[in-house]
């Protein structure tokens, strides 16, 4: 064995380097099944959904005229679902993504995980209060698109955190809540396109791509 | 600190003084738990290269707070990261040399 490095070693040195580089700045335990379940939990949240409002509807024909009661409750059952949908969905993302991060033995709270959540959140919760600040003016039409565009801005914004593709998804999700702003009043289909489709379409894509082989 | 036959910087030599220095190109500001966290080390084995890498000149340390407790931070300096680069070059040609 003589002293000097050998070619071996600097191919495993780059190797450890480019990997250390990779892992330390993104979060890489993102699961695939993360998307399925979000996107499983939108598309039942949307049917509910559109229970709810033809069933309004339909009513509001019989009745023959606006009834403030019925309205509101339809807009509090909305909103309760939307919030339940939320908690549900997030829940389920991370159960799947923390059971990633614990195969992969990596933390899900390491440097990469927290500028992920912090990065995304951002626009999450700027979109969030945006929208409700919409409920408190009634104006409905403009609440599906917001959800997407804001969404979409999220994700575009919290990929250079994590795997790069999710940045294609994110700029899907704009251009549906672009689109839908041509087309006021079927916000519920957009939406559940965007959050529901979408994201099941994507995470088989993901799922297929990066945790098939395990 | 150069190998004059081969350019690669003793420096480097230690896989934790390497892996410290690969992240912290990349992550512009690190500290020390999470630094501890990715190299899988222990604290006194991490601080002594860390001490190292300091007095080459190669990092900058910062003394900070978050509440009550201290949070050290680490960064790369300029002079750093051409040590790194020039120790990747050095890497690169030895493999090419084979070829």
């Amino acid at each position: 064995m003589s002293n000097q490095p050998q070619p071996t070693d600097s191919l495993k040195d780059i190797h450890d380097i480019r990997q250390i580089m990779e892992r330390s700045s993104r979060f890489i335990s993102l699961s695939g099944l993360s998307g399925i379940a979000a996107g499983v939990c939108a598309l039942v949240a949307s049917w509910f959904a559109y229970d709810w409002i033809s069933e309004y509807y339909n009513r509001y024909n019989a009745i023959g005229h606006y009834e403030a009661e019925e309205f509101a409750k339809l807009k509090w059952n909305l909103m309760l679902m939307a919030g339940a949908v939320l908690v549900v969905a997030l829940t389920s993302s991370f159960y799947f993504t923390w059971r990633k991060a614990k195969q992969d033995r990596q933390p899900i709270w390491n440097l990469a995980g927290r500028r992920l959540m912090w990065n995304m959140l951002v626009p999450l919760i700027s979109g969030g209060l945006f929208i409700l600040a919409m409920l408190q003016y009634n104006v409905w039409g403009f609440v599906a698109p917001a959800c997407l565009i804001f969404y979409g801005l999220a994700l575009v914004n919290a990929s250079k955190y994590t795997v790069s593709d999710i940045r294609y998804l994110g700029y899907l999700e704009i251009l549906l809540g672009l689109a839908n702003m041509q087309y006021i009043g079927y916000g519920l289909y957009f939406w559940a396109f965007g959050f529901g489709v979408l994201h099941i379409v994507y995470g088989m894509m993901m799922w297929w791509k990066y945790e098939r082989t395990n | 600190m150069k190998n004059p036959i081969t350019g690669l910087n003793k420096a480097f030599e230690s896989r934790i003084r390497l892996g410290v220095m690969s992240i912290l190109m990349v992550n512009e500001e690190v500290n020390f738990n999470d630094l501890k966290q990715m190299l899988e080390v222990t604290d006194g084995n991490l601080a002594t290269h860390l001490v190292n890498l300091e007095e080459n000149g190669y990092i900058k340390v910062h003394k900070g707070f978050v509440g009550k407790k201290t949070n050290t931070t680490y960064s790369v300096t300029k002079s750093g990261e051409k040590a790194f680069t020039d120790h990747i070059t050095a890497l690169e040609n030895m493999i090419k040399g084979v070829k």
